[in-house]
């Protein structure tokens, strides 16, 4: 039984098709790497998996329940957490608030602040700063945070190392390899290949809105993976 | 080497040709109009034709450079003030219901200055204070009489039957040079930059688009236009008194008139206005109710027909009277090439879109 | 009437203008809606406390505790029948739909009522006309000041909520980024029709106090509207404390200007209000071009 599964899934921007046709499924305790370059459509792919975009057909399961039509904020309650591009924290509040306003809605389970704090530490001294006085690494360790609060089965990631310096990716891919380990489904969304293959057990490569190479991490080379990223040549066992 | 050429670029279609020749022949008839019909027919007239103003003035205001105004009304009063001081002082009256109107105008522009730089909801209750300021100051001039008001005595030179056709040929006038301004400028670069300053006015000012330059001359000819209707009103009803000149009716009448008949186009605002027109005749006695029922109305209007009637009759039929324009004549019909699937239509418009003409051949 | 007691006038009125400003400062705090039918809804709230009054003797003060509530239910319905939609199709529609609701419910209620300018105060007793003297020149009314501390505990009160209880959290964060919200579980359009119910009962509870301290008729809604839109702009948009500090200016300016003449009430208040706009305006541009000196460094 897959915790997540995709169907024919179309979503447009406007006048836009962002998303072609993508189907995949991701089992429970996998982590999915979503490869790709900019503008092919993973975050909003991740957006609508989330529920924060409408798609124009498709189906999105997820435990094996239809929640194409459920809204965003139901879905968090169900289980499925985003940590969106560009973090997106409350500005205006505090990295604590940031965290207590999204544990007000989730599901019982391990994480609430203290153990946030447990996973992220550079987050103590700051728990009552304004997140937008916050450097990079420590906003996107706090949209992770905010999101596990919610003890998420399903975790979204969007692009986590975006504009981090190496030591912060470093730190957030630590905690990351500690969140896999505890048995968290997780999709991620990564430009840096070499991090994303190393985490992921499977991978997805997307361009122009479609998927074109999936498969096991373990089966797949870089040299591979690169190519279907800058859609030279479609690899052998591409599904589109 | 691919020369031929998949489309051409027109500012006139065959549709728009045929309603403008229409439109002056209309506009012949009108011109001629005081001495084929009764008073009754003719007075009518001349407030249709003051209501349209106000409604293509208000429009070209909210629905072209996007700025709400609760607050004409200041210049509609202030027009027909100053017309009565310069009456008052001397001034022949008829050059003097222009002149008023030109420095109500004129006065704009300062105001301008403050007020542009407010953003929406700021701006359209901001307009609202200048008119209660402008009808508080205004009621304190001594001339004027405080709420009382005061009559324009200079009209009263002119026979009633004289004075109904000047005020019918200058309100007529008046109408087709504001309606012919609006036009010019939609057609021209101003209508270029105010359809990108609606689109989205950072990325419009980042090509350069003089955003505040555009905005101030729509202002401009908003003011100018509601002063003069002001006027106009002020020479078929003779009296003046600043609660009825600076009421908020004004502005209700207006968003009505523009809601109904279609924010943001050309044709719009003449549709709504003649409604308005016939529902003021027919149900204007009926009292309160009437005025909630346009209330009522116009929130029907904003919140399901967002475009008005003539709004959605553009959209659905993709035509437009006036070339106010450009159309996009496809000669080839592999135009669209690659992918063949169409968007879904699920938007709901915001108010202020800009119309795009596609027409395939 | 010594100086210092108009002073004290202005200010126990600018509580007044705080309170009624609070619904419209929250509205627009938290869904971007500057609500043309404010005052006509503060309006509402006090013609329906009057027909209790007048039909059953009851007092306004106890009358308050029931007509308050239904000013949320008229507040969460407006959000989500009209405001929820008027939203979605952009920032005009708003303005448009808020402004035809103050028209009919403006005629409504004239058609109703009658254009009798009518008032609470003969229901509250004495109360209207209590004073304290403070010094031997210096009184104090005992409802303007019961005004003024209600106005202070009312700004109080949904600071506190607004930042230690989770609604109140729910509600900032939507504030700021209604669509991430809604990716942290929150329900957005609940949170939106819960600040509507609180803008409206907030100024429900205004009207209710205009009519108790002054007179009303159906049409008193715009000039309240205007009242509380300056005292707003004053203090600063987007403040709650601001609103307090933006009602008194307001009333000071008002009480003081109505001293020079009875029309300087009004006349005051607009020009103070036009003042404070061009200023902070001024200095918002000053501040873009590096203040003072850069004005002046920059080479032509």
């Amino acid at each position: 039984m897959s915790l997540l599964a995709v169907e024919q899934l179309d979503a447009w921007h406007g006048l836009l098709q962002a998303v072609r046709g993508v189907t995949f499924e991701v089992a429970a305790g996998e982590t999915l790497a979503l490869i790709g370059a900019n503008g092919a459509g993973k975050t909003t792919l991740l957006r609508a998996i989330a529920g924060a975009h409408k798609p124009a057909t498709g189906r999105i399961l997820f435990e094996d329940v239809d929640v194409t039509a459920v809204p965003a904020y139901a879905r968090l309650r169900m289980g499925i957490a985003l940590v969106p591009e560009g973090r997106r924290l409350f500005a205006g509040m505090t990295v604590k608030e940031n965290l207590m306003v999204a544990g007000r809605h989730g599901r019982p389970g391990p994480w609430n602040v203290e153990t946030v704090i447990e996973a992220f530490p550079m987050l103590a001294p700051r728990l009552n700063s304004r997140a937008a006085n916050l450097s990079g690494g420590e906003q996107q360790a706090t949209a992770i945070g905010r999101a596990l609060m919610a003890n998420p089965r399903l975790l979204l990631l969007d692009e986590v190392s975006l504009g981090l310096a190496p030591i912060a990716v470093e730190a957030v891919y630590r905690s990351l390899a500690a969140l896999i380990a505890s048995g968290t489904t997780i999709v991620l969304v990564e430009q840096d290949i070499g991090r994303a293959l190393g985490v992921a057990t499977r991978v997805a490569c997307m361009l122009e809105g479609r998927i074109i190479l999936q498969g096991r991490a373990n089966d797949m080379t870089r040299e591979q993976v690169t190519q279907a990223y800058f859609g030279l040549r479609r690899a052998n066992g591409a599904t589109s | 080497m691919n020369t031929d050429r998949r489309f051409i670029v027109e500012r006139w279609t065959r549709l728009s040709a045929a309603a403008s020749v229409t439109a002056a022949v209309v506009l012949v008839f009108l011109a001629v109009a005081p001495f084929l019909f009764d008073a009754n027919v003719v007075d009518s007239l001349t407030t249709l034709f003051i209501y349209l103003i106000l409604a293509v003035m208000w429009n070209a205001l909210a629905g072209y450079a996007g700025l709400v105004s609760v607050g004409q009304q200041a210049f509609f009063g202030l027009g027909a003030y100053f017309a009565i001081q310069l009456s008052y002082h001397g001034m022949s009256v008829y050059p003097a219901l222009l002149l008023g109107a030109v420095i109500a105008g004129a006065l704009s522009l300062p105001i301008s200055v403050l007020m542009l730089r407010l953003r929406a909801g700021e701006f359209a209750i901001g307009m609202w204070v200048v008119a209660e300021l402008a009808h508080l100051l205004v009621a304190l001039d001594p001339i004027i009489n405080g709420e009382t008001g005061v009559s324009l005595i200079a009209l009263n030179a002119y026979t009633a039957d004289d004075r109904r056709a000047y005020n019918y040929w200058m309100t007529l006038a008046a109408m087709v040079v504001l309606l012919a301004a609006v036009f010019v400028l939609l057609r021209g670069r101003l209508g270029a930059s105010v359809q990108a300053i609606r689109d989205d006015e950072d990325a419009a000012q980042s090509v350069g688009v003089r955003v505040l330059a555009a905005k101030r001359t729509i202002f401009f000819l908003a003011a100018f236009g509601c002063a003069l209707a002001g006027s106009l009103w002020l020479a078929t009803s003779i009296s003046f008194q600043p609660r009825t000149y600076f009421g908020i009716q004004w502005t209700a009448y207006m968003i009505f008139m523009v809601l109904v008949g279609g924010l943001g186009t050309f044709e719009g605002p003449i549709i709504g206005g003649v409604i308005f027109f016939l529902i003021e005749y027919f149900f204007g006695q009926t009292g309160v109710w009437y005025l909630v029922g346009l209330g009522a109305v116009a929130i029907v209007f904003a919140l399901f027909l967002p475009r008005g009637l003539w709004g959605s009759i553009e959209d659905r039929f993709g035509i437009r009277l006036l070339p106010v324009g450009y159309t996009l004549r496809l000669l080839r019909s592999d135009f669209y090439h690659g992918s063949h699937t169409a968007p879904p239509n699920d938007r709901l418009h915001d108010l202020t879109e800009p119309n795009d003409n596609v027409e395939r051949t | 009437m010594t100086w210092v007691t108009q002073l004290l006038n202005g200010v126990l009125l600018g509580g007044y203008y705080a309170l009624l400003a609070c619904g419209l400062s929250f509205m627009f705090g938290v869904m971007r809606i500057i609500n043309l039918a404010h005052g006509d809804l503060a309006i509402l709230s006090a013609c329906l406390v009057f027909l209790i009054a007048d039909t059953t003797g009851i007092s306004p003060f106890i009358a308050l505790v029931a007509v308050l509530p239904v000013m949320g239910l008229v507040g969460w319905g407006l959000q989500r029948w009209m405001l929820e939609r008027s939203l979605r199709a952009g920032v005009l529609v708003p303005l448009l739909t808020t402004f035809g609701l103050a028209i009919v419910i403006e005629n409504g209620l004239f058609e109703y009522f009658g254009a009798d300018t009518r008032s609470l105060a003969p229901y509250i007793g004495d109360f209207a006309y209590d004073s304290w003297e403070i010094t031997s020149n210096v009184y104090v009314g005992s409802l303007a000041a019961l005004i003024f501390a209600l106005a202070v505990l009312l700004l109080g009160g949904l600071k506190l909520f607004l930042t230690y209880t989770p609604l109140g959290r729910a509600i900032r964060a939507t504030a700021e980024d209604a669509d991430t919200a809604a990716l942290v579980g929150i329900n957005a359009r609940a949170v939106y029709a819960i600040a509507a119910a609180i803008a409206v009962a907030t100024a429900g509870l205004a009207g209710i106090f205009l009519a108790m301290r002054a007179v009303f008729t159906p049409f008193s809604g715009p000039e309240q509207l205007i009242f509380a839109f300056e005292a707003v702009v004053i203090g600063g948009i987007g403040s709650l404390s601001g609103t307090l500090i933006g009602g008194i200016v307001l009333g000071v300016a008002q009480t003081l200007g109505a001293q020079i003449n009875p029309q300087g009430f009004l006349i005051t208040g607009h020009v103070v209000f036009l003042a404070v706009l061009a200023a902070r305006l001024a200095l918002g541009a000053l501040r873009a071009r590096g203040g003072i000196r850069g004005v002046f460094s920059r080479p032509s």
